[in-house]
This record gives structure tokens, C-alpha cells and sequence, in this order.
């Protein structure tokens, strides 16, 4: 069968688009053909800066002949329903049409249409262009003179040229011919810009490839991608050295040579002062080279780098590593000095003063300095929440009242959230802004920060998602959290949340990060305690606060401040109230309960996320969630047997505690151990028997005792279940009192038993009335006791 | 190579004679070479032989040389490779020919670069000039690691669709002539390539003025002036594009480059102010826009003049 080679040839296509421009090509082709009625064994992509190759294996020569049956009217129809029928079906006259004889039916005319199978050489033909013209590329452009008039090709870069050719192996290929814009397919390649730029024939893919590699062209990414790699490797090892790997930049520079030779570069060791981070970067972004490490020495980098060149110099490449080495010099010579700028003073110290003074800076150091910057020049964090300064003013407040939690010490924690920002005025951040916190850890190191409050700065960002380190130390915790936390109150409260795809803000990874510090850090903290619930209403009235400033109400705009007490809020947010009449100091209130009850939500439904993607069973969270222990405000009517009174008041206090996320992955915990266990499956089965029964009597109306009455109970087996669940009941409630869900679940899955042997046993629907509803009862504590810790109901399988 | 042995004038001995030979080499290719834009500009794409006679149907190829001015860039003559005034050489081809690229390779083999040593790649850079309402499709050329010149396919100019459109090539000069000099600082490249007390250096040319303009672009320049500089040309572009404006359809507008003028200094001045610090971020976006409106209306009326192709009928 034969086969169709592609290659679209084009000025250099920008590196970052080549790999999915050349699947984009192959799925457009191989989509089209097949639905032209073709069929294909195998197709591969290829791609290098300069094409984008297919190589299509086993194409059908011919699409199939179709033949089509179409019935018409009856014979002696009148005239327009044929007329119409011949339309339809394409036919010139009757005499086109069939006639066939049905028994009951009587005469019909039927046409039968055949279409002829097509060449597969006509169906490329006519695909190609459109798919050449309508190629999906993320930006495009137009050239030369065709540009004259509207409509004219685009393409990513200039095409230059399309080599189309099809055959069976056992034949010469023949030429595909089309043409797009004045390109005119052609079986003609050219190699290698410098060394090869000739004509090169081409009959088929393995010619094609050889003929290229002959010509300097290695077509196959990730051949050239294992070229750079082991060369580059074995280039560090033999002086001394180590490859620092980097699959991104690897990624990059294959889609930047078509015939990779790696040479060795040196800089002047005295830039080595520079951190490492910053002279990767620096490399890596301005020159696409790799550095390397002396053999052994993680933390440390040479002053050899990797380059990877596209030619084979006539010198060896001489030239080329000393060039590079010239324009790395230079890069590094700007690193040094954005370096050593960040670490001298600034001009105009004088204006930083009352910026100075708000956040206890001390302008004789540096980053002091930098943060007084950042403050005094009003730079924005977001339009509508103000800017970094007055975001850092509502953190360090509040990182203060969490350390205290944390066992922190707060004046760190406040320190810490006071220069966590800093660094976004330094030259080096500004250079490269994924920097951001690691380069205020070092310089806060520089100028003699506590370890804590350095190592705060650039943990303050962290966890960057599921797989990032997340911080530890209890100061890095308060100003992690804080700074999350005031994220995502702030876009709840303007109302800017994560929709579908869009997530401009990361919200989601700042969800997340919170989620992972609490838990993974074994922290209690209340999403919605008194603590951030103040924050939240501050930062709601500092932005009703903004609403006022050109009213004249700006008074308490700049001086609301994280630690008065909700009272204290409150009255405030009456004299806002005051100056705005369509607003009421209720409605505040409400609608920041309101916004942090959905910011509530929203962390559940990540926690289910997270839970997930530990593997573990994510419908038990809206078990858990569904729990009495949460829900303790609308227990079901039927189920009004009092409760153990110590029981009755933890739950009060747990239903308050459902934003608390670590408690939440507790119970979650420990009821996926009991469901583990075959009381545990059983037990499930059971309540969730009793459940069911209930439900169902429930709707029918069938009276329900309010409370079990002992004296009622005629059977041994419910005899037992009955002491069973008092006891399983009270003994459980005390577990979850002492926050022991491993406990709790042990003493429910003591139920396993007496419920199995009630069921077997004891028959509910009892003649006498009172039995049956007193039985029904009995299955409500079930219900309740299992309650305490998930809704059954809820649990799958 | 022996630099003694080759003519002071060769490319890679004076700064001069690097810009001769691109002289040559594209007037060769059939360009008009132009002298510089009389004018404080920030690049050579401001030179109206490329902002607006990238505009309109008729065909243009021209090359220049242009000073450039970032003040923001100043070092006070510290920074071995930075400048606040640097030289542009500038090639603007209308259509794009379709060895575009092969030309420019040429130019580099004229300043002499031997392709056979050295690796020049073209590496995706997309072009956008927010004051001029410009953007372009595009690399930065590579040799050895250094970007020596940008390559752009225009697409837009002054708001307006390119049609056709042109190839812009831009060769950073400085940093070219110290890469064929061999020279470190750009202080110390050789001018006028001669050797002993004859020779004269880029530094003997430059040095006291990037010292002296740096201290005006970052201290000494008088804010409150610049500012109304700024005003006074705005008024002025508007003013000239009215003045000048077509009485009826069909007839030629008069009065486009004096107010393109105009508009080249506005935006000179608002880089001015950005040095001195004085325009907060917010400020910035707002001055940026202003000076692209500017752009937006000269170009408009530059296509109702005859180099604009009001006139022109394409063979």
C-alpha cells in the first residue's frame, strides 16, 4: 500500500509551537483522509526549526465505490413529489430512476446513486491546502508581496516551501501536486542552512530521512534532544563536572538546532558571588545554556557552562565558545550589579520615612528600605483590593494573631509578614520574577535577619502545589497561611472566584497550599473563627472604606486594623453605614458571612480534591461533612430521642467546627480504617439497612416511637442491640469529644454484631403496633449513633 | 586574520567602516540610504522612512543609521554595554523580499562574519512597539550567542494593517562592531581604525556625553518643563493634523510629517520622565496611549498622502 510523505518547510518556527504544530499536522491529515474514506496503517510526526514532516505509512490507493439507494414516490405520484424526488437525489430525468414493484405498495421509482471511489492522490490534493491555510497556530503572520490584498496566506513564519510526495514502495513516488499561495508542492527539500543549503530530490520517508542526516539535518526531536543530552553529560564529566539538568531548557534548545554540537563555555570565577539560582537564570534565559556543578557539590556551580551550537565550526568552535562566553560575561556583569544595587542603599531615603515608620522599617538596611518602597510608591496588588502596602499592613496583623496559635513567636511572625514583599522592589526579582521570596531570604540572611524570619520570607509562597515542599517551622506557617488566607477572603469578598478554567490568581493552588499546611502540619485552625472572620469584615469595610475616599469618609480608610475586635468592627462598620444609606451595617455583616460560608465551600470541595489525589476515598468527606458532628442544626424530626447530654453539647460546639479541615481529614481517616475492617463493611450494610427501612416507613407514615421503651423490647437479639448502641452511642460521643476518631469508630464497630443479629433475628414490622414503631425506634439510635461520625447514606457501596 | 593587514576602513577594524560596509552592501540590494532622523528618537523604526512609509501600498527600501535614545539606559559611562545613545542601523524593505533572510545573512558575511565559524540562529522574538501601535512577527538573530540585530515582519504600524508588508531589519551596531573588533568595552572600540596616536575611540567620541546625559536623564532634567513639552507637542500634532486635514473627500492631506514630528517628540519626552522617575506605573499606560493616539492619527493621514499611496495605482 502506499505511503504519503509531508513536509511543510518554513523560515524558523519558534521552538516553544514546534511539537504541537507538528501533532496538530499529523491529526489534521490523518482526520481528513479518513473522512474521505481512506484508511492508514500508522502515521509519525517530525519536526525541527525548519519543518514539520509526516510520515504516513499504508494509505488506501483508493477511497471505496459508494453505493447509495434512495426511494421515491410512487409511479403514479403527481408530478411535483417526482420532480422533487429527482432534485433530491441528483437525477436529470426518470428515466434515471429505477422502478421497482412492491405487492401492497404497488410501482415506485428508486434511485440508485453510485459514487465512484476517488484516488487517493486527488483527496490529498484537495485537503492540503485548507489544512496548510487554516493551520491552528497560536499566532501568525503575513508576507511578501501576496500581503498586497486581504486574504493572503498565514503562517507562523514565512512558508517557503511543501514537499509532497505518494507511492507504493515497489514504485516511484509521484508528486502530489497542489498549490497554496503560490507554494507548489514539490519532492524537493533543502538541508542544513550553512552546511547543506542545496536542493536535495526526495522519493519517499527513508530516502527523505537519510538524504537529511547526510545534509546535517537530524529530524527526529527527541534523537536530537538525547544528542545534546549525553553529549552535554560526557562534555561536564570530562572536566571535572556535572550537568545541571533541565528538561524545559533541553525542550527549548532542540527546537532550536537542526544539527546540535555542544561546546564548553567559561565566565570569570569572582561572578560565582552571584547566587546560583540567579546565575542559572541568568544563562538560561538570556544565552539557552546549561550551567554545571563541580562533580559532588549540589548547592554549588562552576564557571564552565554548556552551549549548544547548530553548526560544526570550521575552528572546532572556538569562536562560538569564546562569543558566548562574552555575552555571558556581560549578563552576568548586569546579575552582579543588580545584585550588589539591592544590597546598597537607595536614593531619596528621606521620602521613605512615613512608610518607614507605618511598618516599623529600619531604613539603615536594606530590604527595610525596599519594603518602605514598595509602600511609598503605592504599587497596586490588585485594582479593587489596593496595593501591596496596604495588603502587608492587613497580614502582619493578623500573622501576629496566628503565631500566637502556632506557638510562634509573634513579634517574628509579624517581621517576617512585614518584609515577605520587600523583595518585589529589588533589581533582581524585577530581572527575574520567579525569584520572588528566595532572593528576600537572601538578603534578609545579608542583613542579619533572624533565621526564622528569613526562611519565612521565602516559605511564605510555599506549597507552589501538590508536589512543593510545604513549610514547617511555625513562623513560615503563620505567614504561609496568613498570606493565603487574605488572598482568598479578598477575591471572595470583590466577588473575583475561580471559574471553570479561569483561575488568573492561582486561588485554587492558595486553597490548596492552606489545605496541605494544615494538614500536613497536624494544625487546628477555624476558616471561619473569630480571628479570620474579623480579618475578613476588616477587609470588607477597608474596601467599602476605598468606595468613601472621594466622598470625603476617608477618616478610618487607612487606619482600620486587623486586631480590633469584631465589636470594635462592628461599630465601625455603623459609622460607615452611617455615610452610606443604601448600604446597612447588617448587610455587611451578612454578606461577609455570606462570602466566607461559599470561601467555606470552596475549601471542602478542594479538601474532596486533595483527599483524591492521596488516594484516599473522597465520598467520605461528604459523609463525614454530613454528620450529625456538622449538621447537629437540622436533625431529621423523627429522630428527637434525647440525646446523652454531654453528647448533645459537644456536638453544639463541633457543628461550629466544619472549617475546621484538619479535624475533617481525621474523621476521614478513621472511618476509612473502620470501612477497612469487615465489622466496619457490615456495619455499613447494617445502618445502612436501617436507614433504609426508616426512609421508607417514614414516607408511608408509619408511626416512629420517640424514644426506645425497654420494656417494649420482646426479643433477646434486639434486647442487645439495644444496650449495644446505648453503650456504642455514649462511648463514641466521648471519643469525639476527645477529638479520638480511631476510638470512636472502634466503639461503633462493637455495633457489627448485635445489628447483624437483629436483622437476623427480628422481624420490625410487627403486628402489634407499638412493638413495630417501638422497633423503628430502635433502628433510628442506630442511625444516630453511626451519625455522630458520617451519614452512612452517603458512603458508597 | 590580520587586523594590520586589512584597510582601516575594513568592518572589522573601525566602528566607520562596519557601517560603510552595510552602506555598501544595501545599497547594492537597491536601497535608498538615508542619513539619520534629525531628531531625538528611542529607535530606528521612529525614523518616519520606516513608521510611515511602512504605511500604504508603495513599494520602499531604504537603510540608515540612526542614534537611539533610552535615557533610562544611562550608566554614566560605567557600564561597558550599556548606553543612553547607541547606534541603530536600520533596513526597511516593502514588500519583503522572499530571501529576506538569505539577504541578511549576506550583510553579515559583508561585515565579516564567516558563517563557517560562527553560529547564528534566529530565535522567536515578537516585535511590539506599544507607542507606535506597532507589532511584528519576528526573531532576534543570533551569532554566537549574541543577538546582533532583530528581524521583523511588520504587521502593523501606527494602528493601521501592514499592506504588504514590510521586512524591518535592525543591527544593534555597537555590540556588532565589538564582537569583529574583539573588544570588551565598548569604550574601546576603534573608531576610525587607525592605530597609535591617530586612532580615535568610540570612548574619545562618547564617553563625556553618556556622563553628561546621564546626570541630565536621571538629575539634572527639569520635570516641570518636560511635562510641558509633553503638552505643547501633543496640542501641536493635533493641531497640524487639523490644520493640514483634506477640506473635501479625495484630496491629499498637507501637513502629516511636520506633525509626526510631533509625536516623535512627545514620546522622547515622556522617556525623559520615565528617567527622572517621575510617572508612577499607573501614569505610565496612560502616557503610552497618548503618544500612540498620536501615531494612530498621523498614520491615518499619512494614507492620504502621496507617499502614502493616496495616488498610486500598483502595476
Amino acid at each position: 500500500m502506499p505511503d504519503l510523505l509531508l513536509e511543510l518547510r518554513s523560515e524558523e518556527i519558534p521552538a516553544r509551537m514546534q511539537r504541537k504544530a507538528a501533532g496538530d499536522l499529523k491529526k489534521l491529515v490523518t482526520d481528513a483522509l479518513v473522512d474521505a474514506g481512506l484508511t492508514y496503517e500508522g502515521a509519525q510526526e517530525y519536526w525541527t526549526p525548519r519543518r514539520l514532516t509526516l510520515d504516513l505509512r499504508g494509505l488506501t490507493a483508493r477511497s471505496k465505490d459508494v453505493r447509495e439507494e434512495r426511494k421515491g414516490p410512487r409511479t403514479d405520484a403527481p408530478e411535483k413529489a417526482v420532480e422533487g424526488f429527482l432534485r433530491g437525489a441528483g437525477l436529470s430525468s426518470v428515466d434515471e430512476a429505477e422502478i421497482r414493484t412492491d405487492p401492497k405498495k404497488g410501482d415506485f421509482y428508486v434511485a440508485v446513486i453510485e459514487k465512484k471511489g476517488r484516488a487517493a492522490e486527488e483527496i490529498i490534493a484537495e485537503i492540503m491546502p485548507s489544512i496548510i491555510r487554516d493551520f491552528p497556530w497560536p499566532k501568525s503572520m503575513r508576507w511578501g508581496a501576496a500581503s498586497r490584498k486581504p486574504g493572503s496566506l498565514r503562517w507562523v513564519r514565512p512558508l517557503q516551501s511543501i514537499l509532497c510526495t505518494f507511492g507504493p514502495e515497489t514504485e516511484e513516488p509521484v508528486v502530489v501536486d497542489f498549490e497554496v499561495d503560490g507554494i507548489r508542492s514539490s519532492n524537493v527539500t533543502y538541508g542544513h542552512r550553512f552546511h547543506a543549503p542545496e536542493a536535495i530530490k526526495v522519493r519517499r520517508f527513508e530516502d527523505y530521512a537519510e538524504k537529511l542526516d547526510a545534509a546535517k539535518v537530524v529530524l527526529d526531536a527527541e534523537r536530537r534532544k538525547r544528542m545534546i543530552l549525553d553529549d552535554a553529560r560526557n562534555l561536564a564529566f570530562a572536566n571535572g563536572l556535572e550537568l545541571v539538568e533541565d528538561e524545559g531548557l533541553l525542550e527549548e534548545v532542540s527546537g532550536l538546532v537542526e544539527w546540535p554540537v555542544v561546546l564548553m563555555g567559561t565566565f570569570e570565577e569572582e561572578y560565582l558571588e552571584i547566587p546560583p539560582e540567579v546565575i542559572r537564570l541568568t544563562i538560561r534565559a538570556n544565552q539557552k545554556c546549561f550551567v554545571c556543578r563541580p562533580q559532588g557539590e549540589p548547592d554549588k556551580l562552576s564557571n564552565r557552562f554548556v552551549i549548544t551550537a547548530n553548526i560544526e565550526a570550521k575552528d572546532g568552535g572556538k569562536e562560538i565558545a569564546h562569543g558566548n562566553g562574552k555575552v555571558v560575561r556581560a549578563r552576568l556583569s548586569d546579575a552582579l550589579y543588580f545584585w550588589k544595587t539591592d544590597q546598597a542603599d537607595l536614593p531619596d531615603l528621606d521620602k521613605l520615612a512615613a512608610s518607614a515608620e507605618k511598618f516599623g522599617l529600619d531604613l539603615k538596611k536594606p530590604l527595610d528600605q525596599r519594603m518602605a518602597r514598595l509602600d511609598h510608591l503605592g504599587v497596586t496588588f490588585h485594582a479593587k483590593l489596593g496595593t501591596q502596602g496596604e495588603r502587608v499592613e492587613r497580614i502582619r496583623g493578623l500573622a501576629r494573631e496566628l503565631a500566637l496559635i502556632f506557638g510562634a513567636d509573634p513579634d517574628l511572625a509579624e517581621r517576617a509578614a512585614v518584609l515577605a514583599k520587600a523583595d518585589l522592589q529589588t533589581e533582581v526579582v524585577g530581572e527575574f520574577p520567579e525569584l520572588q521570596g528566595a532572593i528576600g531570604r537572601k538578603y534578609a540572611d545579608l542583613q542579619g535577619e533572624h533565621p526564622a524570619v528569613a526562611a519565612a520570607i521565602e516559605e511564605h509562597y510555599k506549597p507552589l502545589g501538590p508536589t512543593d515542599v510545604v513549610p514547617v517551622d511555625p513562623v513560615s506557617v503563620a505567614v504561609a497561611l496568613v498570606d493565603k488566607l487574605d488572598m482568598l477572603v479578598g477575591f471572595w469578598a470583590i466577588d473575583e472566584k475561580p471559574t471553570g478554567s479561569k483561575d488568573p490568581y492561582a486561588l485554587r493552588r492558595a486553597a490548596l497550599g492552606v489545605i496541605r499546611i494544615v494538614v500536613e502540619n497536624g494544625v487546628r485552625l477555624g476558616l471561619a473563627s473569630s480571628i479570620i472572620k474579623r480579618d475578613s469584615l476588616a477587609l470588607l469595610i477597608f474596601l467599602k472604606g476605598r468606595e468613601f475616599r472621594d466622598v470625603g469618609e476617608n477618616a478610618f480608610a487607612p487606619d482600620i486594623r486587623v486586631l480590633l475586635s469584631v465589636e470594635e468592627l462592628k461599630t465601625l462598620a455603623y459609622r460607615m453605614v452611617d455615610a452610606d444609606n443604601s448600604a446597612t451595617e447588617q448587610s455587611l455583616l451578612e454578606q461577609n458571612d455570606k462570602s466566607l460560608s461559599d470561601l467555606l465551600s470552596f475549601f471542602h470541595d478542594r479538601l474532596k480534591v486533595y483527599l483524591r489525589d492521596k488516594g484516599a476515598r473522597y465520598d467520605l468527606i461528604d459523609a463525614v461533612l454530613a454528620s450529625d458532628a456538622y449538621q447537629a442544626s437540622d436533625r431529621t424530626p423523627g429522630d428527637v430521642s434525647p440525646a446523652p447530654a454531654e453528647a448533645s453539647a459537644k456536638q453544639t460546639a463541633a457543628s461550629a467546627n466544619n472549617d475546621d479541615l484538619l479535624l475533617i481529614v481525621r474523621r476521614v481517616e478513621a472511618l476509612s480504617e473502620l470501612l477497612a475492617t469487615p465489622d466496619g463493611e457490615n456495619l455499613l450494610a447494617g445502618t445502612k439497612r436501617a436507614a433504609n427501612i426508616l426512609a421508607a416507613e417514614e414516607k408511608k407514615g408509619t408511626r416512629i416511637a420517640d424514644a426506645v421503651d425497654p420494656a417494649l423490647l420482646t426479643e433477646a437479639s434486639e434486647k442487645a442491640l439495644f444496650t449495644a448502641v446505648d453503650a456504642a452511642e455514649k462511648k463514641a460521643a466521648e471519643a469525639i469529644q476527645n477529638q479520638d476518631f480511631s476510638a470512636a469508630m472502634k466503639a461503633l464497630a462493637a455495633l457489627r454484631e448485635p445489628v447483624d443479629s437483629f436483622f437476623e433475628h427480628v422481624l420490625v414490622n410487627d403486628e402489634n403496633d407499638s412493638i413495630r414503631a417501638n422497633r423503628l425506634a430502635l433502628l433510628a439510635r442506630i442511625r444516630r449513633a453511626t451519625g455522630q461520625v458520617a451519614d452512612f447514606s452517603k458512603i458508597a457501596g | 586574520m590580520n587586523a594590520m593587514t586589512l584597510p582601516n576602513t575594513h568592518p572589522t577594524r573601525s566602528f566607520q567602516g562596519l557601517i560603510l560596509a552595510l552602506h555598501n552592501y544595501w545599497a547594492e540590494k537597491g536601497c535608498v540610504i538615508l542619513q539619520p532622523y534629525d531628531m531625538e528618537v528611542g529607535a530606528g523604526t521612529f525614523h518616519p522612512a520606516t513608521t510611515l512609509r511602512s504605511l500604504g501600498p508603495k513599494p520602499w527600501n531604504a537603510a540608515y543609521v540612526q542614534p537611539s535614545r533610552r535615557p533610562k539606559d544611562g550608566r554614566y559611562g560605567e557600564n561597558p554595554n550599556r548606553l543612553q545613545h547607541y547606534y541603530q542601523y536600520q533596513v526597511i524593505l516593502k514588500p519583503n523580499p522572499s530571501n529576506l533572510q538569505e539577504l541578511y545573512l549576506g550583510s553579515l558575511q559583508a561585515i565579516g562574519l564567516d558563517m563557517a565559524t560562527h553560529d547564528v540562529r534566529f530565535v522567536e522574538d515578537d516585535w511590539e512597539s506599544p507607542t507606535l501601535g506597532a507589532w511584528g512577527l519576528g526573531w532576534e538573530c543570533w551569532c554566537d550567542g549574541m543577538e546582533v540585530s532583530q528581524f521583523t515582519y511588520f504587521q502593523q504600524v501606527c494602528g493601521i494593517e501592514c499592506a504588504p508588508v514590510s521586512g524591518e531589519l535592525t543591527y544593534g551596531l555597537e555590540r556588532l562592531a565589538m564582537y569583529v573588533q574583539g573588544v570588551d568595552n565598548v569604550y574601546d572600540l576603534n573608531f576610525n581604525g587607525l592605530e597609535g596616536d591617530a586612532k580615535v575611540t568610540y570612548g574619545d567620541v562618547f564617553l563625556q556625553a553618556e556622563q553628561e546625559y546621564s546626570r541630565f536623564n536621571f538629575e539634572y532634567a527639569d520635570t516641570d518643563i518636560l511635562f510641558q513639552h509633553f503638552k505643547d507637542a501633543e496640542a501641536e500634532c493635533r493641531a497640524l493634523l487639523n490644520a493640514g486635514a483634506p477640506d473635501e473627500a479625495g484630496r491629499l492631506h498637507k501637513c502629516v510629517l511636520p506633525a509626526y514630528d510631533q509625536c516623535i517628540k512627545a514620546s522622547h519626552v515622556f522617556n525623559l520622565l520615565d528617567a527622572r522617575g517621575v510617572i508612577s506605573v499607573t501614569e505610565r499606560q496612560s502616557y503610552i496611549l497618548k503618544v500612540r493616539d498620536l501615531a494612530k492619527a498621523c498614520g491615518e493621514a499619512f494614507l492620504l498622502t502621496e507617499a502614502g499611496g493616496a495616488t498610486f495605482e500598483a502595476a
